[in-house]
């Protein structure tokens, strides 16, 4: 059955013991697609992408990735299901005791027989292609944040996976590394034809790239749409977001007592 | 608030019954994913270099020194009974049997232990042992196993490195030094050292001790909280723990070779 | 770490351990040469073995010939069955005698076999017929009290 939807997530919810995160996630990706997931920090938004890469099953409902159901799958099947997927941690998660190369290459060397001669065009292939050719040999601490993140973009589409997902890709960037990043995951994106799901709060990088956003709030999704529509969004939890409100649906006082109660000298004067 | 006491008390106790058994099932996994640590054993070797080779320095001088001071107080003591030739028996049979193992065991554990659980904590913490997973390599087999057989494979040899050492320390001082009769030294060692009871014993308690130390080192650093505060709480945890460990084990496996002599 | 470096202190290491464990078992302990395969078994009976241990030597002209291997006490006729176990290298006559011996003066004790005439030779699971038991420290003072009390009572 071939479906449009790479990634199908069915009335999902999960929580720590008595905590839920989610509640009722329902969301689609289509192949080729930019697909952000935003929402404040703690909502639940790497947890999907736990759940979608299989490293956690959810308490209830389905999550399916190109038509397999991927918490149902064992420990076989999970493993063959992630040679197509490919995921881009935080702060790249870089093998630190081995060089540039060889983390591009650990794929490489660990799922196919390829000999080493071709392994090598690869790896420099993926490094082109994130434009970090010439530093193959450098060891991960000798990396920039951004170098590090796109080596570990290069890495991740090593096997040329059909999915790529994205944590937080723009944290902690500066504007030229940025707007690299950005460009990149467009353009692998279309050069490619993956499908990309990017989790992020950068608001202005993303609206740039996406194709669709899905807006995740206390565990369910509050919106969803193209960038047009939300960016033009009248819902007050999309507003606040987008225009970086300092106060809004999502609170400035962390709960407290009323302010002249909390004072001495209110009670003084009274 | 004596209550509150007791209720902390028996939560921890299960806590830590809780542990001891995640342990446990832990440790069944490393063995049964222990296929890639000896197929593609340059990962094992590589890991030897690391709890082993590294360890060799500290191994060495203190086994020497223990040897010496060994002979130095052996002496000291075996004269007032005019023994002073069974100087060597004293030595050997100290270090093969007791302190060879268990002071070997407890160098290793400060000093591979911590090494190993701080890398695996961090490796925990930077998301790399995630990021393995999600490329579909298995963590356990890849990273922890082959650690597991090198600190089980180095210890013994650690551990008869020490014993030699500390030999030679108490022959140095002993013979060269004090001016014991050299071959009364040896030919009395040799009569008194049994290889079945004592040096065979000695090797299979510095066994023991190692899967124990490297087991709780890989445990720590795997089950760690992934923050700077967690790790460096973790390998205290290792070494802490692996000492008493060792010094535990020491005494159920001595009562058990021992007892047999008379 | 060049992989190639690091592969020959691994090796280096390993060498060290494994000649430090031979060090050990050839230079400071010994095995007991004596095994099943080369040794016979010979019983001797003692009307008491005062301190001896298994494993303890059997000498003969002061050389290890062989182990205790074995002793037990026998209800019949409430003696000391000690089992030897002999190189069969060395061959002893049918009348040799076992007896307690001290290393030293508070040494360990073993068993010295002194051969006898005989043209026959001890074979496996042979008894010996000739022992002699340990001293007892408290049997020779008696003795010497005695024989001084009657020493000094000449009536």
């Amino acid at each position: 059955m071939h479906n449009d939807n790479l990634v199908e997530i069915e009335d999902v919810e999960f929580g720590y013991g008595a905590r839920p995160v989610l509640k009722g996630i329902n969301q689609t990706a289509r192949r080729g697609q930019v697909i952000a997931i935003m929402g404040s920090s703690g909502c639940g938004k790497t947890t999907l992408l736990r759940l979608i890469g299989g490293q956690i099953k959810p308490g209830q409902g389905k999550v399916r990735v190109a038509g397999e159901s991927v918490n149902e799958l064992d420990q076989t099947g999970l493993y063959r299901l992630r040679r197509k997927m490919g995921m881009l941690f935080q702060f790249g998660a870089l093998f630190t005791d081995i060089s540039v190369f060889d983390n591009v290459a650990y794929q490489l060397r660990e799922h196919t027989d390829l000999p080493e001669d071709a392994i090598r065009d690869l790896v420099l292939m993926k490094l082109h292609a994130v434009g970090l050719r010439g530093a193959a040999q450098l060891m991960p601490a000798e990396l920039s944040g951004g170098m590090a993140r796109r080596v570990a973009l290069a890495r991740a589409i090593a096997l040329d996976p059909m999915l790529v997902m994205y944590d937080e890709p723009f944290a902690g960037l500066d504007p030229i590394s940025l707007g690299i990043t950005g460009n990149l995951i467009r353009r692998l994106t279309d050069t490619l034809g993956l499908t990309s799901l990017v989790v992020t709060h950068d608001v202005q990088e993303s609206l740039k790239i996406v194709d669709y956003i899905y807006f995740v709030s206390e565990g369910v999704i509050v919106a969803e749409g193209t960038a047009a529509e939300i960016q033009a969004s009248g819902l007050p939890y999309v507003h606040q977001f987008v225009h970086g409100e300092a106060d809004g649906p999502v609170p400035f006082h962390y709960p407290a007592p009323p302010y002249a109660d909390d004072l001495r000298l209110g009670a003084q004067r009274a | 608030m004596l209550r509150q006491s007791i209720e902390k008390l028996g939560h921890r106790t299960i806590q830590g019954v809780w542990r001891i058994g995640f342990a446990a099932r832990f440790f069944l996994a490393v063995l049964l994913h222990s296929g890639t640590a000896f197929r593609r054993f340059g990962l094992t070797i590589r890991e030897m270099y690391f709890t082993g080779v590294l360890s060799l320095i500290i191994i060495l001088v203190s086994g020497l020194f223990v040897g010496m001071v060994l002979g130095l107080q052996g002496y000291e003591t075996l004269q007032t009974y005019g023994s002073e030739e069974a100087l060597g028996v004293l030595v050997a049979l100290s270090l093969v049997r007791e302190l060879g193992p268990v002071v070997a065991a407890l160098l290793f554990a400060s000093r591979a232990g911590s090494a190993i659980t701080a890398e695996i904590g961090l490796m925990k913490a930077t998301e790399q042992l995630s990021a393995m997973e999600m490329m579909a390599v298995d963590p356990i087999a890849r990273v922890v196993a082959p650690r597991f057989w090198a600190g089980v494979i180095s210890m013994p040899l650690l551990a008869a490195l020490f014993s030699a050492m500390g030999i030679f320390g108490g022959y140095l001082v002993g013979v060269q030094l004090i001016g014991v009769d050299e071959g009364a030294f040896w030919s009395q060692m040799k009569n008194a050292v049994d290889f079945e009871q004592d040096i065979l014993n000695g090797v299979i308690k510095s066994v023991v001790f190692g899967i124990a130390i490297t087991t709780i080192a890989l445990f720590e650093g795997y089950d760690a909280p992934p923050t700077a505060e967690g790790v460096s709480r973790a390998t205290t945890r290792t070494v802490v723990t692996s000492s008493l460990v060792i010094l535990a084990l020491d005494f159920v496996l001595t009562a058990f070779m021992f007892r047999g002599l008379s | 770490m060049n992989k190639t470096v690091l592969d020959f202190w691994v090796g280096l290491f390993v060498i060290a351990g494994v000649v430090a464990l031979l060090f050990l078992a050839l230079k400071v302990g010994s095995t007991s040469a004596v095994s099943a395969a080369n040794s016979y078994e010979v019983v001797a009976r003692f009307d008491n073995i005062g301190g001896l241990k298994p494993r303890a030597p059997v000498k003969s002209a002061g050389v290890v010939v062989g182990r205790v291997a074995d002793i037990r006490f026998d209800n019949e006729t409430y003696e000391a069955a000690v089992t030897l176990r002999l190189d069969k290298r060395y061959a002893f006559p049918k009348d040799t005698s076992a007896g307690i011996m001290t290393s030293g003066l508070l040494g360990e004790q073993y068993i010295g076999l002194e051969a006898g005439g005989d043209s026959e030779l001890l074979k496996d699971q042979d008894k010996l017929f000739l022992t002699q038991s340990a001293v007892v420290l408290e049997n020779l003072i008696g003795q010497f009290i005695y024989g001084k009390a009657q020493e000094g009572a000449p009536e």
